[in-house]
């Protein structure tokens, strides 16, 4: 176990480590400028400026200094919001996305093992017909549609939930449910299928045979066999979330991370971009690397040194 | 007491009944199709791409209107017989922008399945056939490649570059392909010690044709669907980029950049939203269910 860990942890310093230099040479090296702007500065404003941001010094030593700052946990200053660190705007702002993310995560497991599992009980029948349309339509429909969807019908025009904006917990449930809607499709047909393959299977029969109860056999055998593609999928949905939240984000007017995404494209706001980018690519990492220790957990059949038998 | 008042007397057995064919003989690929002609959905998706490639080809052609002319005196029309699916914002023909969007949703969707084709299949044949040494290094490099999100490339690929059709089929030509390649890399792995193969390097056929000509064809089932598969996602991905504007841009039309503009007036003027987001989810929809019913077809566990 200890040395999976550590090999993956090296793997991931090290794609971080490519992630971070290749942002920083391919900002660097195009033609324009965040300090460039519609009005005339005089030389010495420009040099000054040029000064404080660093920028006056060559490439290399520059990102040997931001390298440096780095690993220190130092992003840097804004350099299109004035006197804003690249943390603290980070951090303002991540509280509303993790909390959304969390959300969906949760809610798309559930949603998506319920789904499945139903189908899996009920196969060919009303149950498992009625779970896979729904699933279906999940895929089908995209989060940019879904959202608009659901503020329009649930919030403008029943008047269920306030249009935009995480003011109160009910605020919640539309981002959400328009965040999670594909994860729960594709988490409910996994479930599905490996469970209609896990069901006929001999252990399950053994369980029956010597009186196990229903809901017990499900539990403690079928779910628990059935999950490995769903925890693979983990760390694939992770990606898939943040990114989601991005529309979602913008749909529901919600103060999240998504935003600077965006603006700090449109702005060439060197630091912001860097910021933003390595902080996404750390969670996406640790968000695979979860999964992939999960994977560990789950599977009954990987057994690492020393662990118990039987669940 | 004759033998054939006898109940229990067997049967007389016709001589060579064992060896009569009681159902058709069938290549692999005509029962694919048999099986895929018998999924009633798969068949209404395939027959939807079909509609909607024919729409997105002729409609802008023969349409009297355009794409990109104003019409400021019609703007935010409903929908009427001179414009069937109403005018936007600029009095734009929808009709006409929605299939423009079908052309750029459709382009961007074969392009996906190209680069699928080349890069994935290339680089995955290579991995599995080669393995060893040049299999670990191919391999981790896809991992890296993989551990970078595909919007994170986009915007990577921002900054060098204006955000438009291009930038996105460059960002997928990097990251979109890596599926792919695995899923290669893992037939290739399993067919490569087959007789015929080694018939094959005995008779003195190089690498190229062994890959190209021998393990390439017999792993085609799991390559079909996962490019079938992988076209909504890009089509998808082109939507949600326009989308959020680092896409297409105006005044070219894209489903997802009509969705954007139409997002804010979705309450007053409600047809400017509907017809590209109703097209955008039967697209997906249609490949969506086409694509499992391929999978279906190819699996030989669900043969009946």
């Amino acid at each position: 176990m200890v040395a999976f860990v550590l090999r993956k942890v090296s793997f991931m310093v090290v794609t971080l480590f490519l992630l971070a230099s290749l942002t920083f040479v391919l900002m660097n090296v195009i033609p324009g400028s965040p300090l460039q702007s519609e009005k005339a500065t005089s030389e010495q404003v420009k040099k000054n400026l040029e000064a404080y941001y660093g920028l006056d010094k060559p490439m290399f030593e520059r990102y040997i200094n931001y390298m440096d700052n780095l690993i220190h946990g130092d992003l840097g200053v804004s350099m299109k919001k004035k006197y804003q660190t690249v943390e603290r705007m980070i951090s303002s702002s991540f509280g509303y996305s993790l909390r959304l993310g969390l959300a969906s995560i949760v809610t798309s497991v559930i949603g998506g093992c319920v789904l499945g599992i139903l189908a899996a009980l009920y196969h060919r029948r009303f149950l498992d017909h009625f779970s896979m349309t729904l699933a279906v339509i999940g895929l089908a429909v995209p989060s940019l549609i879904l959202g608009p969807l659901l503020q329009y019908i649930f919030a403008v025009k029943l008047g269920w939930f306030s249009v935009a904006g995480l003011k109160r917990p009910l605020d919640y449930i539309l981002p959400t449910i328009a965040l999670s809607a594909s994860s729960i499709a594709v988490i409910a047909r996994l479930i599905r299928s490996t469970m209609v393959e896990v069901l006929n299977g001999d252990f399950i029969k053994t369980a029956k045979a010597k009186g196990l109860a229903g809901h017990m056999i499900v539990w403690r055998h079928a779910l628990r066999n059935s999950m490995l593609p769903v925890v693979t999928y983990l760390g694939f949905m992770i990606a898939n979330v943040i990114t989601g939240s991005v529309v979602v984000e913008q749909i529901f007017a919600i103060p999240g991370l998504g935003k600077f995404f965006v603006s700090s494209i449109v702005d060439r706001d060197y630091p912001l971009i860097m910021g933003t980018t390595i902080f996404y690519a750390v969670i996406l990492l640790i968000g695979r690397f979860v999964a992939d220790i999960a994977y560990v957990l789950v599977d009954p059949r990987i057994r690492l040194k020393g662990g118990k038998a039987g669940a | 007491m004759t033998r054939d008042d006898n109940p229990f007397a067997p049967l007389q057995r016709e001589a060579g009944a064992g060896e009569k064919i009681t159902r058709k003989s069938l290549t692999a690929w005509q029962d694919i199709r048999y099986r895929l002609k018998g999924n009633k959905l798969a068949m209404f998706g395939f027959w939807v791409i079909i509609v909607v490639v024919a729409l997105a080809i002729l409609v802008p052609w023969l349409s009297v209107h355009d794409h990109y002319s104003n019409d400021l005196v019609n703007k935010n029309k409903a929908p009427t017989w001179g414009h069937w699916f109403g005018t936007d914002d600029l009095g734009r023909d929808m009709l006409v922008r929605t299939m423009m969007g079908a052309r750029i949703s459709l382009f961007v969707g074969v392009m996906a399945a190209i680069i699928d084709f080349f890069i994935g299949i290339i680089y995955g044949a290579i991995m599995g056939y080669f393995g060893g040494k040049v299999d670990e290094i191919m391999n981790r490099l896809s991992e890296i490649l993989y551990a970078i999100p595909y919007l994170l490339v986009v915007i990577l690929l921002l900054v060098v570059m204006e955000p438009s059709l291009t930038t996105i089929i460059v960002a997928m030509s990097i990251t979109g392909w890596i599926n792919m390649a695995w899923i290669v890399r893992g037939q290739i792995i399993s067919l490569k010690n087959q007789e015929y193969a080694l018939a094959s390097q005995v008779l003195g056929a190089g690498h190229m044709r062994i890959m190209f000509r021998h393990l390439i064809p017999n792993a085609m089932g799991p390559i079909i669907v996962t490019v079938t598969l992988s076209v909504p996602s890009a089509i998808f991905t082109e939507a949600f980029l326009s989308f959020l504007g680092l896409g297409v841009q105006s005044p070219v039309a894209s489903w997802g950049t009509m969705i954007s503009d139409s997002i804010g007036a979705m309450t007053i003027f409600p047809w400017r939203l509907f017809f590209p987001a109703f097209f955008l989810c039967l697209t997906m929809f249609a490949f969506n269910v086409f694509g499992d019913g391929l999978r279906d077809a190819f699996d030989p566990k669900l043969k009946k």
